[in-house]
């Protein structure tokens, strides 16, 4: 297969091709098998450590309800920063500049702050404020809230000026206002072109919920690591096991995003200006 | 007309946005004891409490599952019992070590028994009933380790959990040790077993019951020389006096009547250690 | 604002920021490269190697960096030996960004093959058809067209990139977000001022960096 980069194997290359293919997959070997040495070397990889993963019980009383807090969080930070993200996306785009330019300070100061820093502020600073307690979930969310908020609000914005000009030319003609253009013709559009960004933001979201733990917010990583540890000493364990399940999931929720994709983009809606580029500027921009 | 409607739903958004968090921090804040008679008060009302305890503490403040288990536990459960909760009502949250004092400031539990030591800093903060018991800054290290005390860890590795006393201890006086900090105790075994850090410090007893535990079984020894005093005290609302004072009266009890012996007996007691007296001339840090 | 003009604590900011900058500096440059790296070796036609690039990227970006860079210093550093220095701060510094650069570079690996998608295959088949080498095609006519196209997505990754180095603190590095937490501590009175001046410093260096990154995509792009 020819691609941009390599061409059609021809004879010489496919030889060169065998011999770096064996190559390669004895080196890669090797290095496994190093890593496996050394873990079984350290003790890592006794049965004790791994014992409590085979028991229901361990499942039931520290990952699942782990999971469920994290999930809890991230999917009402979603449905938080959908929200937040559309409301200024349309503020952004106002022709009002006492509207645009705050609105537009906001996604920018809030796309610019390190999430643990605000959740930090949030939780530790905010009390002092109000002279009030913040619950930790809330914490977690309000600054999940806020950056992932600011993310979509601009890719909402590039998404609803995606949308071809002879929509809004078409609908002022016709007499509509702002408003009903935007809530008839732009979002709906803008929205199912962003589908497959919104979900690749959902599972940054998701990853970024894993900062909770750090607030003692009982997620997946507070819970399955920390307590499971302090209950088993197998902390380097419970850690691999909570990485494959956040991976599992991750990936069922990418999967999906390209799914939706391939979906949005057969019904025709397309966002112009290098798709992959736009689609990998929201996936890429939450990191 | 059309920006009457916009900032008719504006505020309507905010009104149901500042009720959400009211009713979250209110409920938060009415049972944070900002009524006249604090804790007692709170307890006698709505006959429940909120206590902070710690989750990974092998016999001292565990979470094993759904359950908390511990020497701390017990004597949470004495206490709540003195001021007329049952033990069924108690609800357990999990502390660190750095978040007990916002935690108590912020109204989120009533009380925190937590391997709380007391100390003037922290008594700025919040107040202290006890201490129930005093232990001592040790070191846990390497079953054939040569380290026998803090004066030998110049140019050597301890590692401790950030937010607490003892970090702050190494940080102040030992300032040729590398403190390497983590959020939890469960990180700092795998580093000493590995040899990365030399020793691991906190409370004598915590140390104790991860030396205990079944996996590290062997492997570990509490060097047995405690270089300080850890009061335990019990963290409640700052001036909240008459409460503060009503707890000493229930560990006063608890002394007398053989309840603390039981406490012991039945958590810390199972590794052969008899249980302490309490001394009752030493509960003066109500102020 | 009187909490900085306490040496100690400006002392501390500024060290704080020192090593968010250092982070940065370092996992940038090692991220860029071992992300070309795993691009080239995503497309590559030996079977392995697109194993190993693709399993690379999803593995990292499906899994937060915290847990990342837990691994780098409970697996590499604890149970693989890889130590960097003596010094406690140095070692975590390393580990951290070879943990930030790990991450990173799947980030960038998808953005680059992003860009080599954009160049057309015609242009390759042409210059091949000409007789250029593969070097050749790579340095005349691939890589100036899909180093334009990704100039944009890098500048994402890289503000993603500074903006995660907070996460090193995880393992006890005293960077930003730990130096911030511990005044606020101490501080309790000057909440905002401590919050706005962490978080401004940032700001004032992400944001135009943006803008930046933006203006020089659209200058440099490609007008097909």
């Amino acid at each position: 297969m020819s691609t941009v980069l390599y061409d059609y194997p021809g004879p010489r290359a496919k030889r060169r091709n065998v011999v770096l293919t064996v190559l390669f997959g004895i080196a890669i070997a090797a290095l496994l098998w190093w890593v496996y040495q050394k873990f079984a070397d350290a003790g890592q990889l006794e049965g004790r450590l791994w014992k409590p993963f085979t028991e229901a019980a361990t499942w039931r009383n520290f990952i699942l309800p782990g999971l469920r807090a994290t999930l809890l969080a991230a999917f009402t930070g979603m449905i938080l920063s959908l929200a937040f993200g559309i409301f200024f996306a349309v503020g952004r785009l106002s022709e009002h500049w006492w509207i645009r330019l705050p609105v537009g300070a906001i996604v920018e100061f809030f796309r610019a702050v390190p999430l643990l820093i605000m959740i930090f502020f949030i939780f530790y600073g905010v009390p002092f404020l109000i002279q009030g307690p913040v619950p930790i979930f809330w914490a977690l969310v309000i600054g999940l809230t806020l950056y992932n908020g600011s993310v979509l609000a601009e890719a909402f914005r590039a998404g609803i000026r995606a949308v071809p000009r002879g929509q809004s030319e078409a609908a002022y003609a016709v007499g509509m206002r702002k408003s009903q253009l935007m809530r008839y013709i732009l979002v709906p559009q803008a929205a199912r072109a962003m589908l497959p960004v919104i979900v690749s933001q959902l599972v940054v979201l998701l990853k970024d919920t894993a900062l909770g733990y750090i607030i003692a917010y009982p997620e997946l990583l507070q819970r399955g690591v920390n307590d499971l540890a302090a209950n088993f000493g197998n902390v380097i364990q419970a850690a691999i096991v909570v990485a494959v399940i956040y991976i599992i999931i991750n990936s069922l929720l990418t999967l999906f995003a390209n799914w939706l994709d391939r979906r949005t983009r057969r019904l025709g809606i397309r966002v112009p200006g290098g798709t992959g580029a736009l689609r990998t500027t929201g996936a890429v921009d939450g990191a | 007309m059309r920006i009457r409607r916009i900032a008719a739903i504006a505020a309507v958004a905010l009104a149901f946005g500042v009720a959400a968090c009211n009713s979250d921090s209110g409920n938060n804040n009415n049972a944070g004891g900002s009524t006249a008679t604090g804790v007692v008060g709170k307890a006698q009302r709505d006959k429940k409490l909120i206590i902070g305890v710690k989750a990974d503490q092998p016999g001292l403040g565990l979470q094993t599952g759904t359950q908390y288990e511990g020497f701390d536990i017990e004597i949470a459960k004495i206490i709540a019992k003195g001021l007329g909760v049952d033990a069924a009502n108690i609800e357990w949250k999990t502390t660190v070590s750095a978040n007990r004092e916002p935690f108590i400031q912020q109204g989120t539990v009533d009380l925190v028994v937590a391997t709380y030591t007391i100390n003037d800093d922290r008594k700025t903060k919040v107040s202290f009933a006890g201490p129930y018991y005093v232990a001592g800054q040790d070191l846990l290290v390497k079953t054939d380790s040569t380290i026998a005390g803090p004066e030998q860890l110049a140019g050597k590795t301890v590692c401790s959990v950030t937010g607490s006393t003892p970090a702050k201890r190494i940080q102040e006086n030992y300032k040729d040790t590398k403190l390497q900090l983590f959020d939890a105790y469960s990180k700092c075994l795998p580093l000493l077993e590995n040899g990365q850090v030399d020793a691991v410090t906190t409370d004598d007893i915590i140390l104790a019951g991860y030396a205990s535990q079944a996996q590290y079984a062997g492997k570990f020894k509490v060097v047995g020389k405690p270089f300080s005093t850890e009061p335990y005290g019990i963290g409640l609302k700052k001036d909240d006096k008459s409460s503060c004072e009503k707890i000493n009266d229930i560990l006063k009890a608890a002394a007398a009547d053989g309840t603390y012996k039981a406490a012991w007996d039945s958590t810390l007691g199972k590794s052969g250690t008899p249980a302490p007296t309490l001394d009752t001339t030493k509960l003066t840090n109500c102020g | 604002m009187h909490v900085f003009f306490e040496q100690e604590n400006l002392d501390a900011y500024l060290s704080g920021f020192f090593w968010i900058l250092k982070l940065t500096g370092a996992s940038a440059v090692l991220a860029l490269g071992f992300g070309v790296l795993l691009a080239a070796m995503r497309v590559s036609p030996i079977p392995v190697l697109r194993g190993v690039g693709t399993a690379w990227v999803n593995i990292f970006r499906n899994t937060p960096l915290t847990l990342v860079i837990f691994f780098s210093f409970f697996g590499l550093f604890s149970t693989l030996g890889l130590e960097f220095s003596d010094e406690l701060d140095t070692n975590q510094f390393w580990l951290g960004v070879v943990g930030l650069s790990a991450y990173t570079a799947a980030f960038v690996c998808e953005a680059f093959r992003s860009g080599i998608n954009t160049v057309p295959p015609g242009q390759a088949e042409a210059a091949r058809a000409v007789g250029l080498t593969f070097a050749q095609t790579l340095r005349i006519v691939v890589l100036p067209q899909a180093g334009r196209a990704v100039i944009a997505p890098l500048g994402s990754v890289l503000i993603a990139l500074c903006k995660n180095s907070t996460i090193v603190g995880t393992i006890g590095l005293l960077e930003s977000s730990n130096i911030m937490k511990q005044l606020i501590n101490d501080n309790g009175d000057a909440v905002i001022e401590i919050f706005l001046v962490f978080a401004g410093t940032f700001a004032v260096v992400l944001i135009p960096t943006g803008y930046v990154f933006g203006w020089l995509a659209n200058k440099l792009a490609v007008r097909r």
